[in-house]
């Protein structure tokens, strides 16, 4: 799937203070974007999106270690706390002031949570870098493959959505496409969760008639849409989960926003 | 002379009665934990007045939204009769506004009929959709034959205060045609005008129809006052208060723990000095006095309309966890832990928890934390919160995380992520 004519040099920031630079603004990654194979792309297509546009970024490599979300919304707190204050030590040597991140919980943890215990950075979620990038006629959508009439909707993750009032940033980079833009039944506010979230994902749902990311399907089936567009890693393995289990993979694609952009232009 | 002591006597009986069962509710709600939220006085009195006033969360769904507001405006605007009840009933006076406002007194009272007919509707039309069409928002566990009777009581109610109210005018309008005794002509009439004919044609008869409503009328408005502390419709009340201290942070940032913040400090650098960090305390919640005053404040300003449990995704999908039931859960226990506190004393322990005798931990643990409970509140009440100050308590004190999550925090712990690789290999992705 990728366009392997492109290729991506990634800057740490353990280089960059070697050289005695300072990056414009620092790529958090994540444990998914770092680990999970189908989200590893998506980190790669953002770091091709900041190649693209020419902006100075850098990212933290081995030196990254999860923001303590699922420890969070799973009630344990210390372990929390150890995890942002560790992240915080490394982010303040480095002076880091802004991020983007690759998944909306990293982003809500690290915009929210991490001032409560000292760090304080600009944070803002890639689906934003993408819309800035689109209001600044730095990004197009041409010279790519064309998603002109395509049925695409978007799924809402609730940690970008309701949990942050992000709603317009990933709409706005679709968009762009030209393509048939089609709303779910539960969209926006009233978006359904795909199942993963409050430490779900790591663990087997409780006793129920079906799973939530099954219930989603009804939606996104009556949507007809052919591409779901994601913008969080787990909401990308949970709707992948449940096109399988419908037997839809041949009709229904989930890419997430910043793969849609990167196909679109060619990059 | 007998009839305005009578009077002032029950006037009194009902405001004393209702003022001691509030301030138990008062007092249950301060037995929580102390949490500020005096900050931004400015946006809080805008989101009160939005959410509360407005009614601005209650449009999304159109049909529900409108027969509300046909009864919050009735109520509201029908209380300035009440109102003019009140000084009637304390000096023996007879329809006493209609002198000084004029002519204006006849689109008041013509208003409050129109009104009157819409609470009416609107009260049919939610006895319906609860009895009749058995709405699934109105069923569920927790709706137990008390709520379920509480609600009817209240449609009940209001339906025949209601139709006190009218017949009460049509009696006094038809004695003001008589020209009988101290009716004086007053008012208009557009909605009972047509109750008439069905009323006595005697003067008598009339004179006594129109006093039976007119006590009726008054007596059940201060008896419904006073079922008001026991009832879910206290949410008349405390919507108020209850959006005026709404929490104003997103909705994704959750809580922080001070106390915690002291440990994990005190681990990292033991040169670290806690600031006085007062009594240690109990860490997340096992029981209600664990919640904070909000919490609770929220617990009794839920009036149990099942919009939290709609949209909640667990409860779709046929999991224990109903956010109505927390609050439900959490009002009743601290009602019960001040009950105690009435009989036995204030350092009375029962044997119950909200953990384990009223909120299940499977409940707990179906949470996504997406927050639609929280969005879809009326009155904007976080059933969320609740829900993760009881897994704290369940994850710090007592360590009985399920398994796979205690593996999570063990993964977190040794190697920097929730699943078990190595952070040697968090770089790997560059590579293709």
């Amino acid at each position: 799937m990728e366009n392997p004519k492109s290729e991506i040099t990634v800057p740490t920031m353990a280089e960059m203070a070697a050289q005695g630079k300072q990056p414009e603004i620092l790529f958090w990654v994540g444990c998914a974007g770092s680990f999970d194979e189908r989200a590893q792309k998506i980190t790669r297509d953002i770091c091709k999106i900041l190649q693209h546009v020419g902006i100075n970024y850098a990212v933290l490599g081995t030196e990254e270690s999860c923001t303590g979300d699922p420890a969070k919304r799973a009630g344990n707190e210390f372990l929390f706390q150890m995890q942002a204050i560790a992240n915080i030590q490394v982010l303040d040597a480095y002076q880091i002031k802004k991020i983007v991140t690759g998944c909306p919980h990293c982003f809500n943890t690290i915009k929210n949570e991490y001032p409560g215990l000292g760090g304080n950075y600009e944070v803002i979620h890639h689906s934003q870098l993408i819309q800035q990038l689109i209001d600044e006629g730095k990004l197009k959508a041409e010279g790519g493959e064309s998603f002109k009439g395509k049925r695409i909707t978007y799924h809402d993750p609730c940690y970008l959505g309701r949990g942050n009032n992000v709603y317009e940033a990933p709409r706005r980079a679709l968009e762009v496409l030209d393509a048939e833009l089609v709303e779910m039944k539960r969209c926006k506010s009233n978006g359904l969760c795909c199942g993963a979230g409050g430490a779900q994902m790591f663990k087997e749902p409780e006793k129920g008639t079906k799973d939530i990311n099954v219930e989603r399907m009804a939606d996104i089936l009556e949507s007809k849409a052919q591409v779901i567009a994601a913008a969080c890693p787990f909401c990308m393995t949970m709707l992948r989960d449940g096109v399988k289990h419908e037997n839809k993979e041949q009709e229904i694609k989930v890419l997430d926003i910043a793969e849609i952009t990167v196909r679109a232009n060619g990059l | 002379m007998i009839a305005q002591i009578l009077f002032i006597i029950i006037l009194a009986a009902a405001v004393y009665l209702f003022s001691r069962n509030a301030g138990k509710v008062r007092r249950n709600i301060l037995l929580g934990r102390d949490t500020d939220r005096s900050d931004n006085p400015a946006l809080r009195w805008k989101t009160m007045a939005k959410v509360a006033l407005g009614q601005t969360k209650m449009v999304k769904r159109p049909l529900a939204a409108v027969m509300h507001f046909f009864i919050y405006v009735g109520f509201v605007i029908i209380n300035l009769e009440v109102l003019e009840i009140m000084i009637d009933g304390i000096f023996g006076s007879h329809r006493i506004f209609s002198k000084p406002l004029g002519s204006l007194y006849g689109l008041l009272i013509g208003g409050f009929e129109i009104l009157a007919v819409l609470v009416l509707t609107a009260c049919v039309v939610f006895l319906a959709r609860r009895n009749i069409f058995r709405l699934k928002r109105f069923r569920g566990v927790e709706m137990t034959e008390w709520p379920r009777s509480d609600a009817n009581y209240i449609l009940i109610i209001e339906i025949l205060l209601m139709t006190a109210f009218l017949t009460m005018n049509a009696a006094d309008h038809k004695l003001q045609l008589l020209n009988y005794g101290h009716y004086i002509k007053a008012g208009s009439f557009p909605v009972s005008t047509f109750i008439g004919p069905l009323l006595p044609g005697d003067a008598n008869g009339l004179a006594i129809t129109e006093r039976v409503c007119w006590w009726f009328h008054i007596i059940g408005i201060l008896a419904f006052l006073n079922y008001l502390p026991y009832s879910k419709h206290f949410h008349i009340l405390l919507a108020f208060p209850n959006t005026y201290y709404s929490n104003l942070k997103p909705k994704g940032e959750f809580t922080d723990m001070a106390s915690v913040t002291n440990e994990v400090k005190a681990m990292l650098d033991p040169s670290f000095v806690p600031e006085s960090s007062g009594e240690p305390g109990r860490f997340g919640a096992k029981d209600a006095t664990d919640l904070t005053w909000k919490n609770l404040m929220e617990a009794y300003t839920c009036t149990e309309c099942g919009r939290c449990t709609s949209v909640c995704p667990a409860n779709i999908t046929g999991k224990l966890l109903s956010p109505r039931k927390i609050m439900m859960d959490t009002r009743d226990r601290i009602t019960e832990m001040g009950n105690n506190i009435d009989k036995y004393g204030k350092d009375y322990q029962d044997s119950k928890t909200l953990l384990d005798n009223y909120i299940t931990r499977e409940e707990l643990w179906a949470c996504t934390t997406c927050n639609a409970c929280v969005d879809a509140c009326p009155v904007n009440i976080n059933p969320l919160e609740i829900i993760t100050e009881m897994r704290r308590y369940i994850v710090m004190e007592e360590s009985q995380a399920p398994t796979s999550l205690n593996n999570m925090f063990g993964n977190m712990e040794n190697n920097g992520a929730p699943w078990k690789y190595s952070n040697a290999d968090r770089f790997n992705w560059k590579e293709e």
